[in-house]
């Protein structure tokens, strides 16, 4: 039996009808047509996965998409705004943050929730922060480098939006 | 002649913008219309006797297609799967591995099934129908037991469970009669789940009315499995294309043909549809090749002063069920047991078992950090005895000389061992680090500073040593540069990138080689159709070395060829003419210049030199005539909680130096990461299986610890830069050095940590429980 689940991803809608088994991160890869959130695990260890629903970081594997009904969808293919990478995505890109790039839109999506609860997170903040995300090639070094950087600019583009 | 704007520079990666907008494509991202999925129903047991297969079930559930066994696969597939001779040419035996078992399965996980159906979910659901009728068999797991006649066999009708029994170089019963002080230890190394994040996956398009098969597959090395899949197939290679589009890592896990590599295929061409298959983490922990798996008894003397007298290693390493196709190669690490050192004596010996598990193969580093592991143990070992300071030790044995030729025969081209060690200690403050710990002993806390000081052979390699360890084909690498008529560069490269930074390294190596801008210079690789007849791939830490140098020896020839048509344009004599960052002039006229792109332009015209073809383009293929050697040192900080046994990491230097740098930003993230393996090495990785039955107990991430951000401290690194004399550019490698070094600096802290309670010598991976344990023990 199929199930009719709408909603919104980057900004567009979506109506489909899927089975109530599908996971969240099937719907969007192979229904909605969106590959940049990956799968790394069976399990939710991974957080290749890992979107933003209503604005919260979620390893879309822990959810169907029938339980997505009604939300607001945000994947890796959202984050770039008028053909600018979002700061987070530039600072990844300056810092060498990524190798293989396999895990990286996961760890970006959960870096935008931790900078979004906290904007100015320390090292040790960081790294507690993004502990649901694995990544095999960095040695998480340069990932936190990406973090604390984004997280300037980021601060800096809300400091100049609050002066004007 | 060349200018070096570019090597050497900090330039950002090209591959990033697509990877961090999710447009990267990976092997899961392609599609063809009307594609099947496929599932493998695998051997729930270690070792089995296939009774009877009823799939009547399977094939009437919702969206099934065909369900295809041993008789079906065989119909379109031929032979058995390859193992390399690697280091050890001759071999007791090698049970013949077909894709799909038939009457018996040897580990757990081996296919025996595969299902076709419409969707992922129908083909996962109706591999759990098929009724596999099975008899279980005895489970060979533990190596010593193996050995024993009384053993049963990893497979039926074996006469024993000894794959190898190779000696390097034979013991010397007078070699340690000159020590004053002998250790002997028992090393552990356990295996090793490579997980890569982008599990493995295969996309297979058969063309009957062409004959020809299009293959999508995570591999870092499509032509060798191209080349695998024609034998096997029956097909020449010209119509078979493996495309391996961007790979989320592989770290020598994706090198080997698979089961899968051929089950897919095979099963579009018996359905007549494309066939998908992606392995789940489960699968990948259960199936892909595992790394490690060894255990050496190793024995070493040194006088009382400390030199170094001899070393005695014998290495048992767990094969699994069958021989992976490089899986002999892990045994370099007998090679390589010396180090960093002059010994006045090694002897090494190398036994090979068959046990059933999933075959060994190489994983990042496959043997050197093996070697390494033992070597620094059994000198800080040696250094306790003495009751020397571990670097003294170090400083007093180093080889200085260079090139050095080893007691196997080897060469280490360039080395400044020492130099390396000093700044790593300066880095660490290492003086100081030793007072602290006095400090912290006095408060009954145990902090401990280790140190490894590593090796490295890589760039595999000089085809006169390779070529008979693949059973013919040298490890050499090809490259084409082609320029097109306005100038701009498309590089082929039979290396292949998955992390590695090639699209951006080996253009800035072109772009100074031909003077031609950076941004006009294109890299592909990864598409079996495109490039020279053959490309050998990425692993080995060889991808510079040995691909960089075809790249750089191409773009050369294009010179050579360019300077002929310039000296025609010149009017002038050949050996006059000076080629200077991209522009053409003749000696004395330096105001008349022409660039490259000109040359180019007129390589397509008229009036060309008599002979002379059009166009501007080469295929090089490089034949290193040396390996190269890297090293380093590293420093690990350690504090060992005696209550729980749990290790804090406080620090980690690193030092290394692996010749000229092409790009520092990408060499520093490689040392990173391997740096970082080699600490899961060291205190979290594992793959258990039960001793008994052999199911595999780690078998998701949740039992298998990938460490995450917040297991590790920030990495310091330092470096030195040795140049190699083996090739013109004096770069070595640095894919494999970080994991070399970091699993045994870790292990040396930690012992140098608990040393107070007398304990001597930790196995991997140093968990709390494993230490707590250790410490009741050595309390008692």
């Amino acid at each position: 039996m199929k199930h009719k689940v709408a909603t919104t991803v980057n900004g567009h809608a979506h109506e489909h009808e899927v089975e109530a088994r599908l996971l969240l991160v099937h719907y969007l890869r192979d229904v909605v047509g969106l590959t940049g959130t990956h799968i790394g695990c069976d399990t939710s260890q991974c957080g290749a996965c890992t979107i933003l629903v209503d604005g919260k970081a979620v390893k879309s594997c822990t959810m169907f998409a029938v339980q997505a009904e009604g939300r607001n969808l945000t994947t890796i293919e959202g984050m770039a705004k008028n053909g600018e990478l979002h700061p987070i995505q530039q600072a990844f890109w300056d810092e060498h943050g990524l190798q293989c790039g396999y895990c990286t839109p996961g760890m970006i999506m959960a870096a935008a929730y931790l900078l979004e609860q906290n904007p100015n997170p320390n090292d040790e903040e960081i790294r507690k922060g993004l502990e649901g995300n694995l990544c095999r090639c960095t040695g998480y070094v340069n990932i936190v480098k990406a973090v604390q950087t984004a997280a300037k600019t980021m601060g800096g583009a809300t400091a100049a939006a609050r002066r004007s | 002649m060349a200018i070096t704007t570019m090597i050497g520079a900090k330039i950002h990666r090209r591959e990033d913008p697509r990877l961090v907008s999710g447009e990267g494509r990976f092997v899961d991202d392609f599609t063809r219309p009307g594609t099947l999925f496929l599932a493998v129903v695998r051997s729930p047991h270690a070792h089995a006797r296939i009774k009877k297969i009823d799939a009547a079930e399977a094939a009437k559930a919702p969206g099934v297609v065909a369900v295809y066994t041993h008789k079906d696969i065989a119909k379109v597939i031929a032979g058995t799967m390859p193992a390399a001779p690697a280091f050890v040419a001759d071999k007791k035996q090698v049970p013949p591995r077909f894709p799909i078992a038939d009457q018996e399965v040897a580990y757990q996980g081996e296919p025996v099934a595969v299902v076709l159906a419409e969707t992922r979910y129908q083909a996962s659901d109706a591999a759990n129908l098929v009724d596999v009728d099975y008899e279980t068999l005895p489970a060979v797991m533990d190596l010593d037991a193996a050995l024993d006649a009384k053993s049963p066999k990893t497979h039926s009708g074996a006469p024993d469970n000894l794959c190898w029994d190779l000696t390097y170089i034979p013991e010397d019963p007078e070699a340690m009669k000159g020590a004053d002080v002998v250790v002997k230890q028992r090393i552990l190394q356990q295996r090793l789940a490579p997980t890569p994040m982008e599990p493995r996956g295969v996309l297979a398009e058969y063309s009957n009315p062409d004959r020809s098969m299009t293959i999508w597959m995570s591999s870092q090395n499509p032509h060798f499995i191209r080349l695998f899949l024609a034998g096997a197939l029956g097909m020449p290679e010209t119509r078979i294309r493996i495309i391996s589009p961007d790979v989320g890592g592989g770290f020598g896990s994706k090198i080997s043909p698979y089961s899968e590599d051929y089950l897919v295929p095979a099963a579009a061409k018996l359905s007549g549809r494309p066939v998908k298959w992606i392995e789940s983490r489960t699968e990948s922990l259960q199936t892909t090749t595992h790394g490690r798996g060894q255990v050496f008894d190793v024995e070493a003397g040194a006088k009382k002063d400390g030199t170094l007298v001899a070393l005695k290693v014998t290495q048992y390493l767990d094969v699994g069920a069958y021989v992976g196709t490089f899986g002999a190669f892990q045994a370099c690490a007998c090679l390589l047991a010396g180090g960093a050192y002059n010994w006045k004596h090694v002897s090494t010996r190398t036994v090979g078992v068959l046990t059933n598990r999933v075959p060994t193969d190489p994983y990042r580093g496959a043997g050197r950090p093996e070697a390494t592991h033992l070597c620094e143990r059994i000198i800080d070992l040696l250094a306790g005895e003495l009751r020397m300071d571990p670097v003294e030790i170090r400083r007093k044995n180093f080889i200085t000389d260079f090139p050095h030729t080893s007691h196997f025969g080897l060469v280490y081209d360039s080395g400044a061992y020492e130099k390396a060690m000093e700044k790593a200690m300066e880095i660490a403050g290492y003086a100081k680090l030793r007072k602290e710990q006095e400090e912290a002993r006095k408060q009954g806390r145990y902090l401990g500073i280790g140190l490894s000081s590593w090796i490295e052979i890589c760039g595999f390699g000089p085809s006169a040593a390779t070529a008979p360890a693949t059973g013919g084909l040298a490890l050499v690498e090809s490259a084409q540069v082609r320029v097109f008529p306005t100038g701009s560069v498309t590089v082929y490269v039979g290396t292949h990138s998955h992390g590695q930074g090639h699209d951006t390294t080996f253009p800035q190596i072109v772009a100074d080689t031909l003077g031609v801008p950076y941004d006009m210079i294109e890299l592909r690789h990864g598409d079996t159709a495109e490039g020279p007849a053959f490309g050998y791939g990425t692993y080995g830490s060889r991808s510079l070395a040995v691909g960089g140098m075809a790249v750089h020896k191409a773009a050369k020839k294009v010179v050579d060829k360019a300077r002929k048509l310039a000296a025609h344009i010149f009017e002038a004599a050949e050996e006059d003419v000076v080629f200077d960052q991209g522009q053409f002039y003749v000696k004395g006229s330096p105001d008349k210049r022409k660039a490259i792109g000109e040359i180019a332009f007129a390589s397509f015209g008229a009036g060309l030199p008599e002979g002379m073809e059009h166009g501007l383009e080469a295929v090089a293929y490089y034949d290193p005539s040396n390996f190269v050697w890297p090293f380093g040192t590293h420093i690990a900080v350690v504090e060992v909680d005696g209550e729980t046994g749990a290790v804090d990491l406080k620090r980690y230097i690193a030092v290394d130096d692996c010749g000229n740098i092409i790009n520092p930003m990408i060499v520093d993230g490689q040392i990173h990461g391997g740096i970082a393996q080699g600490i899961a090495q060291a205190l979290f990785e594992e793959v258990v299986y039960d001793e008994e039955n052999g199911q595999m107990k780690t078998g998701t991430l949740t039992d298998y610890l990938v460490p995450t951000a917040n297991e590790f401290p920030n990495f310091e690194l330092g470096r030195t830069i040795t140049p190699s004399p083996t090739n013109e550019l004096g770069v070595k490698g640095i894919g494999e050095a970080g994991t070399i070094a970091s699993s045994v600096a870790v292990i040396n802290a930690i012992c140098d940590a608990l040393s107070p309670l007398g304990i001597k010598h930790v196995d991997m991976p140093a968990s709390p429980d494993r230490l707590w344990k250790q410490m009741k023990e050595a309390r008692k």
